[in-house]
């Protein structure tokens, strides 16, 4: 094993280089996060919006049961997407394991309840604000949602953001149905966790370096994005 | 035309208190109607009663004609504004009862606000988000337009500048059904006063007769400035 000066030097030096490995590495992680966050924003952000403002019999075990799968580990997660896609399974016959598309379904499955979790609070908090003016204009709660998704886009885009640092760090679920192949399912933080343990630190850390630099930014831009709502008085 | 609207046993409770405790009420084409009575009343809860933001308990509201809710409107104490800019805020409701948008900035000229229609509405000061929330509801061409004390968090000139939107929008035909416990804008604007009490309507008077010759006890305390319940 290099040492920790050395391990950096190099890290640091594939990253300046534009390496293809951690490029393709990168850009694998980069696609199935961001289509991830896409499908479970179409789920989660009007089912959010939806229990905000409708009421209904079943409705608080809903919410109970989308704040218990907002910590749903990741590994549990994968084993299920895993069962249902293998051979044996109910969906085998599409061969989606092991391939990206089963990441990115994962991925969704992970985070769907956290995007409709917080999107519900953020949304209801506006909708107790809202809701006796809507209904002034004639607006049934199937219309309200429509006008909360869109007047609360700034906070919403920080629900997604959110959304997005937990699925671009999340690995337990990538690596049970991903597999890790080598240009074909190897993302950010299962490429870590083999060369971690291979003791290859330099791709391990440049990884490391390049994931920090997306979570950063990734806050970066929802401070921004919150400054820009205050602005705007939204 | 909706009017006129017949009240009749109105009974209201919320948190097992009773707010309206029989309503009987009438309200005819005309001049402004102004709800006065003393704060806790139950004025506030009447108007959402009347306008179908509530259901009541007992009693029925009954409209001359059958689609009253769409030809209302209500301005709240507390302006609601879209986070939107505000000519967006007006446009709103005309576009969700599929009237022509363009109408909003015609509101928006007539209550001075067409140079700010491109800025945030929650960027407005109070008195101008009152007056965008009385263009909104103008734009609409309501035959009644309820107003929940529209000038109860303002300062005298953005008061002054609402009561006169207010005077307008009733000189166009429209019947403005407002609450209010500030005697001095009853005297300004009503035609007609209606005095609540402790979820009872104590009095009807015509303005003019409801100031000079209280026609009961309690509406002469209530101008002297006692204390009625």
């Amino acid at each position: 094993m290099q040492d920790i000066g050395s391990a950096f030097a190099l890290a640091f030096g594939l990253i300046l280089s534009g390496d293809d490995g951690l490029a393709r590495i990168v850009g694998l992680s980069l696609r199935v996060s961001l289509t991830a966050v896409g499908i479970a924003a179409l789920v989660g952000l009007p089912l959010g919006a939806l229990l905000a403002v409708a009421r209904f019999p079943g409705r608080q075990a809903l919410v109970v049961a989308l704040n218990a799968l907002m910590g749903l580990p990741p590994v549990v997660a994968g084993l299920v997407i895993y069962i249902a896609l293998s051979r044996s399974g109910p969906f085998g016959s599409l061969g989606l394991l092991f391939t990206p598309t089963a990441m990115v379904i994962a991925q969704a499955v992970l985070i769907a309840p956290i995007l409709a979790a917080l999107s519900r609070q953020v949304l209801e908090a506006m909708w107790d604000e809202y809701a006796e003016q809507l209904r002034s204009f004639g607006a049934g709660s199937w219309r309200a949602v429509p006008t909360l998704l869109w007047d609360g886009r700034f906070l919403l885009t920080t629900v997604l953001l959110a959304g997005f640092g937990r699925a671009s760090a999340e690995v337990g679920a990538v690596m049970v149905v991903g597999g890790n192949i080598e240009g074909f399912t190897r993302v950010m933080t299962t490429a870590i966790a083999l060369e971690t343990s291979k003791g290859d630190l330099p791709l391990a850390l440049a990884l490391g370096v390049v994931l920090m630099a997306i979570v950063l930014g990734v806050n970066a831009l929802a401070q921004g994005l919150r400054d820009l709502a205050a602005r705007r008085g939204a | 035309m909706i009017l006129p609207m017949v009240a009749e046993g109105l009974r209201f409770s919320a948190g097992g208190v009773e707010i309206i405790r029989g309503i009987d009420l009438e309200l005819r084409a005309g001049g402004p109607t102004l709800v006065v009575g003393p704060n806790g009343a139950g004025k506030s809860v009447l108007l959402r009663l009347l306008h179908g933001l509530l259901a009541p308990g007992a009693g029925v509201v009954r409209w001359a004609a059958g689609d009253a809710a769409r030809r209302q409107a209500m301005v709240f104490q507390r302006p609601v504004m879209l986070r939107r800019s505000v000519l967006a805020n007006a446009e709103y409701p005309l576009k969700l009862a599929g009237i022509d948008p363009a109408r909003a900035m015609a509101a928006l000229e007539r209550v001075g606000l067409a140079a700010l229609a491109g800025r945030p509405a929650r960027k407005l000061s109070g008195g101008e988000q009152q007056r965008l929330a009385l263009a909104r509801a103008w734009a609409m061409g309501p035959e009644v337009l309820f107003l929940d004390e529209p000038t109860a968090s303002l300062d005298p000139a953005a008061t002054r500048q609402v009561e006169a939107i207010i005077a307008a929008i009733a000189a166009q035909g429209t019947k403005v059904v407002m609450t209010s416990h500030d005697l001095g804008q009853a005297r300004r604007l009503a035609e007609e006063v209606v005095l609540v009490i402790a979820g009872r309507v104590n009095a009807i008077s015509p303005a003019p007769d409801f100031f000079e010759r209280p026609p009961t006890g309690e509406a002469a305390a209530f101008l002297r400035g006692d204390l009625l319940w």
